[in-house]
């Protein structure tokens, strides 16, 4: 965060009553006790053994005993491990062609006197502005012939404006000078960006390159518009299926001649799955997200 | 001195000055030109990106046309009836599986505007007073995380927890208590809604109320302290002022899509509800234009939508401008 280092508390302020910074404490642990007990109560309950989950009536917060029968059946074939296969695939796809499409337009639209410059930027600003509806979206997809191919799930999320337009603040914050020195030196804009700007901006780079992954992983409704085939289905429309809406997980959706889990803990091995790979990547990139997002706030 | 003679000296002057009256027009082509080829390596650049924004958030828009259309797949957007103002119809007619869905989206919206929208402030207030830098960055690698699962996900969560057999009614069971029906209970559907939203997203939102508190000047505590101010008068006259215009705009910007929201949360959870307290106007949209392929209907409700959420954008931010805010962009 950008809050200046070393600073105990604002200068000038009193530190408050003991009894004010306790309710504080109290109240703040009660809000990350919100978000940590469900993840500690998922993760459990995808360890727990059969007869735990049916003592404790389906929801087991600290497993007296651990087994990964649950993994192991989710990862052996079947169902939910193809749709992990679709899901990676389209998140390391698509966040490369994202990150690509992205970065080539923010640095075109870095240089405020070049050929075209205002409409080109007005044309990315104003698709900030509204949102184009889910029928003509719909038939736009439909006319191209990407209904049930992997790509409607890429191509029509590839650039999001506003990814563009933060990048395009950091390319602009980008000390002039050493651009200018590539250019004297005979280099292509191509070989500018790939050689002089994007090594300086791996940081913001990264983060941007979270928020695309993280679309892709999740995404949902686009799957749901264009993906009628399940064999296709990433791992957010199983979830949707066999946890949300409590699909019977039989043997049918497993590789064959494997042995059945509990229900439960299959339903939260799935959730596990689809929540491990954020928590990954999260505390590397943690650090860069205030500046990530401010850039675009303050120059947008 | 003579109409010609003034014209020569004038023609004189612009040569002097560089300039040929005959020329003008042609030297800025010229200019444009050069630039163009000087920056054509650039545009280039554009090309991938730009395409992608044309085809997928422009065409559609274009698309819209057929909310003025009696649609059929078979000929296409071209060769499709024209029918004017007649989709609109049931809007204006009032059809209550209509009104249902504008009743319930305004009613989420209520509650988002009410109910949500403080907290992420009070959130960033309440971490900005740790006093342990190591303590507030771990507050914040916790709280921000539900931002980043998905919708199915949170949803899931939300059943585990709250659901038949989950951890509150595992909890009552065991203790002797009756058990109670969250999940499913159309009455509280909308309620269930906001608290997802703020479980989801309210950490995350603090990253820009965060920022705007470390901009304010100590100097201005200081002075207030000085002058005898206590904590809350502090709070009142300069934390809460300094937060003002970051909470504006994001009031704003909410304020555009709260009419379009809801949809991935909204579809997830209609099953056990019913549609008749659930149904929003995306989960219309999406219900009779792809499912019952009532085209120009659905995409008249999408428009107006859209068109609604825009208005209340240049709106709400007008009103801004009237109040000496300033609002998404500066007048």
């Amino acid at each position: 965060m950008s809050v200046p280092k070393g600073r105990a508390t604002v200068a000038g302020m009193e530190p408050p009553a003991p009894l004010v910074r306790g309710v504080k404490g109290v109240v703040l642990t009660i809000c990350c006790a919100f978000v940590i007990v469900p993840f500690v109560g998922v993760i459990s309950t995808s360890l727990a053994t059969q007869q735990q989950v049916t003592d404790s009536g389906g929801f087991v917060l600290i497993p007296n005993q651990v087994t990964v029968a649950a993994y192991r059946a989710i990862f052996a074939g079947g169902v939910v491990t193809r749709a992990i296969g679709v899901s990676l695939f389209i998140t390391v796809a698509g966040t490369a062609i994202s990150l690509t499409c992205t970065a080539m337009l923010a640095y075109a639209l870095s240089r405020p006197h070049s050929f075209g410059h205002k409409p080109l930027l007005m044309t990315v600003l104003f698709a900030l502005l509204f949102t184009p509806g889910i029928i003509p979206s719909y038939l736009v997809v439909k006319d191209f012939g990407l209904l049930n191919s992997y790509w409607s799930l890429i191509v029509p999320t590839a650039v999001n404006a506003f990814n563009v337009i933060v990048l395009r603040a950091f390319f602009m914050n980008l000390p002039q000078a050493l651009i200018d020195s590539a250019r004297i030196d005979g280099a292509s804009e191509a070989t500018i960006l790939r050689r002089v700007v994007l090594p300086l901006s791996k940081a913001a780079m990264a983060v941007i390159g979270l928020f695309y992954a993280v679309s892709y992983w999740n995404a949902f409704f686009n799957a749901l518009l264009y993906i009628n085939d399940t064999s296709k289905w990433p791992l957010q429309l199983v979830i949707q299926t066999y946890v949300v809406n409590n699909a019977e997980i039989g043997t049918g959706q497993l590789a064959p001649g494997s042995v059945l889990p509990p229900q439960q803990s299959l339903q939260m091995a799935i959730l596990v799955v689809s929540i491990v790979p954020i928590l990954l990547v999260y505390p590397f990139l943690q650090r860069h997200f205030a500046k990530g997002v401010l850039t675009g706030a303050v120059k947008g | 001195m003579t109409v010609r003679e003034d014209r020569i000296i004038a023609a004189d002057r612009d040569v002097l000055a560089g300039r040929r009256d005959d020329g003008r027009r042609s030297s800025r082509v010229r200019r444009a030109a050069v630039k163009l080829r000087r920056d054509r390596a650039l545009l280039l650049l554009a090309i991938p990106g730009l395409g992608i924004l044309l085809l997928f958030q422009y065409v559609p828009l274009l698309g819209n046309v057929i909310a003025f259309e009696n649609y059929e797949p078979y000929f296409g957007i071209l060769h499709s009836q024209w029918t004017g103002l007649s989709n609109f119809a049931l809007i204006f007619n009032g059809n209550p599986a209509f009104l249902d869905a504008l009743k319930n989206t305004l009613i989420i919206t209520m509650l988002q505007v009410v109910f949500v929208f403080p907290v992420p402030i009070v959130l960033a207030l309440l971490m900005n007073s740790l006093i342990s830098e190591r303590l507030k960055r771990l507050v914040q690698s916790i709280l921000y995380l539900p931002h980043f699962l998905s919708w199915v996900v949170v949803v899931a969560i939300f059943q585990e927890m709250l659901g038949g057999s989950g951890l509150m009614n595992d909890w009552l069971r065991s203790h002797g208590h009756a058990t109670v029906n969250i999940i499913g209970n159309s009455g509280l559907f909308k309620e269930m809604i906001a608290s997802q939203v703020i479980w989801k997203d309210s950490g995350w939102a603090t990253i820009l109320f965060l920022a705007a508190l470390s901009q304010i000047d100590a100097a201005l505590y200081e002075a207030a302290s000085v002058d005898g101010a206590g904590r809350w008068r502090q709070m009142r006259h300069i934390t809460l002022p300094g937060l003002k215009p970051i909470a504006i705009l994001l009031f704003i910007l909410q304020l555009g899509n709260v009419l379009s929201t809801g949809f991935e949360q909204i579809i997830l959870q209609q099953g056990p509800v019913g549609i008749n307290a659930s149904e929003v106007l995306s989960t219309y949209v999406y219900h009779n234009g792809i499912l019952s392929g009532q085209w120009g209907e659905s995409a008249a409700v999408g428009l107006v939508n859209g068109l609604v959420g825009v208005a209340l954008v240049l709106g709400a931010n007008k009103v801004a401008h009237l109040f000496g805010e300033q609002g998404i962009y500066q007048s």
